[in-house]
């Protein structure tokens, strides 16, 4: 626990630079400071993502392997994906009202990121309300929705297609590589600590179930 | 693969016998597709005209609602006595039981979906008989797609709470590539100068759609719904 502790404290520390270390990042030259919150927007994306494949492979092992660990570790890795996808989504549009001067367009990248949310918020739904045996539905769903991405970019991507590709990361200067890489380790960090505590509080909740259970039954 | 076939059958007929006694789904069924398609039109309608490029969507619409209330009801018909214990509980591999359900369930979407595409092309003016091979392939291999995932999420939540509210929440968002391509695909038909090679090309994707997910669904169904 002290280790976590010790983690959360760097990532509290690393978020409160973060602004300093994006205001020295050179201005981009056509959308000026817009841009500037490319360097929360990317690396949540990228997370967003992380965790939505975190989250299909251990609800595929808890399918098959049928380990509560594994059911865990998808839950909090599913909630995480929510987290993500919603800075996403919400970083997106405010960038994409100055750069594009619309606050939504139906493009490949913004549906399917919008589809994999709706995905995740739905097995959440599921495992909020479905009552006893949600946690096998929701694998089931998680892992549907995870062989889905690919059908859902291939089908939207016959639209025209606005957003930069990812391509564009690698040829970034280092004066803005800097500081993207390094809020995506602050957000990486984040991610892993909360995956952690997450599956903690599964774990004890568990335990603490088994207790009632052999208290019930002596 | 002989017995997997005969499994699926006996569910078909099965399905289908208690279907033919009651009528129940497919009457309830295709009154609300019928519905669905009214409350479109008195939405879309003004002076009298369609306006134009809406009756694929509203086909494809009405087919997605009307499917789910279905999907629904063939589940809570097994529920109610405990028919789906019975069912799982017979010496036959899962997978089969499932194929048997979507088989029937295929069935069944296939007759809504005749009555919907007439009525699509009388209130809509759409011109359903331009390419009908085309239309058929595609209106099947959505279908399919659509009932694939369907028939195991209704599967899954069977004994599951709040499931009436639940199966429509999680069947639309995986499902919305069918949606798109079985829009497109249509809608590229029913233009004044139907478009084939566009329909083809949406066919081709709702045919791969349906094998990646008639495959995920055979391989998952025996351990969901195993307790």
């Amino acid at each position: 626990m002290s280790r976590i502790k010790a983690i959360l404290v760097m990532v509290a520390a690393m978020f409160v630079a973060a602004p300093w270390i994006i205001n020295a990042a050179p201005y981009e030259s056509t959308m000026g400071l817009v841009q500037k919150i490319f360097y929360f927007h990317m690396p949540s994306a990228f997370l967003f993502l992380i965790s939505a494949i975190v989250s299909g492979v251990y609800s595929a092992m808890f399918l098959f392997g049928k380990k509560p660990p594994s059911d865990w570790k998808a839950l909090a890795a599913a909630e995480l994906a929510l987290v993500f996808g919603t800075i996403t989504l919400v970083t997106g549009p405010l960038w994409a009202r100055k750069a594009w001067g619309l606050w939504w367009v139906w493009d490949a990248r913004l549906t399917s990121s919008l589809l994999l949310w709706m995905i995740f918020a739905a097995y959440l739904l599921l495992r909020r309300y479905g009552g006893p045996g949600s946690d096998k539905l929701g694998a089931g769903m998680a892992l549907f929705g995870m062989a889905n991405v690919p059908f859902i970019y291939v089908s939207v991507n016959y639209w025209r297609t606005l957003h930069p590709q990812t391509s564009v990361v690698p040829t970034l200067p280092v004066s803005m590589g800097g500081p993207l890489w390094f809020c995506f380790a602050a957000l990486l960090l984040f991610f892993l600590t909360m995956m952690s505590l997450r599956v903690r509080l599964e774990r004890q909740r568990a335990a603490l179930e088994r207790y009632y259970l052999s208290e019930d039954n002596p | 693969m002989k017995a997997f076939l005969r499994v699926a059958w006996l569910v078909v007929r099965k399905d289908l016998t208690v279907e033919i006694r009651s009528l129940e789904i497919l009457s309830t069924t295709v009154f609300f597709a019928v519905t669905v398609v009214l409350v479109f039109s008195f939405g879309l309608i003004k002076e009298g005209r369609a306006p134009e490029d809406v009756a694929a969507a509203i086909l494809w619409i009405a087919m997605a609602f009307a499917g789910t209330l279905a999907l629904g009801r063939t589940f809570d018909r097994e529920r109610q006595n405990e028919t789906l214990r019975a069912l799982l509980l017979a010496p036959a591999d899962r997978p089969a039981l499932y194929a048997g359900k979507l088989l029937g369930m295929l069935f069944l979407l296939a007759l809504v979906e005749v009555l919907l595409v007439l009525l699509v092309g009388l209130l809509f003016q759409a011109p359903v008989f331009s390419s009908p091979a085309l239309l058929i392939a595609l209106l099947v291999s959505g279908s399919l797609g659509f009932a694939s995932v369907g028939t195991l999420f209704a599967a899954m939540l069977v004994r599951a709470r709040s499931r009436d509210v639940l199966l429509p929440i999680l069947l639309y968002p995986i499902t919305v590539p069918v949606m798109i391509a079985g829009v497109r695909g249509t809608a590229a038909l029913f233009q004044a100068a139907p478009d084939e090679v566009m329909a083809r090309f949406w066919l081709a994707l709702l045919l791969f759609f349906d094998a990646v997910f008639v495959t995920l669904a055979l391989w998952t169904f025996e351990p969901l719904m195993t307790d």
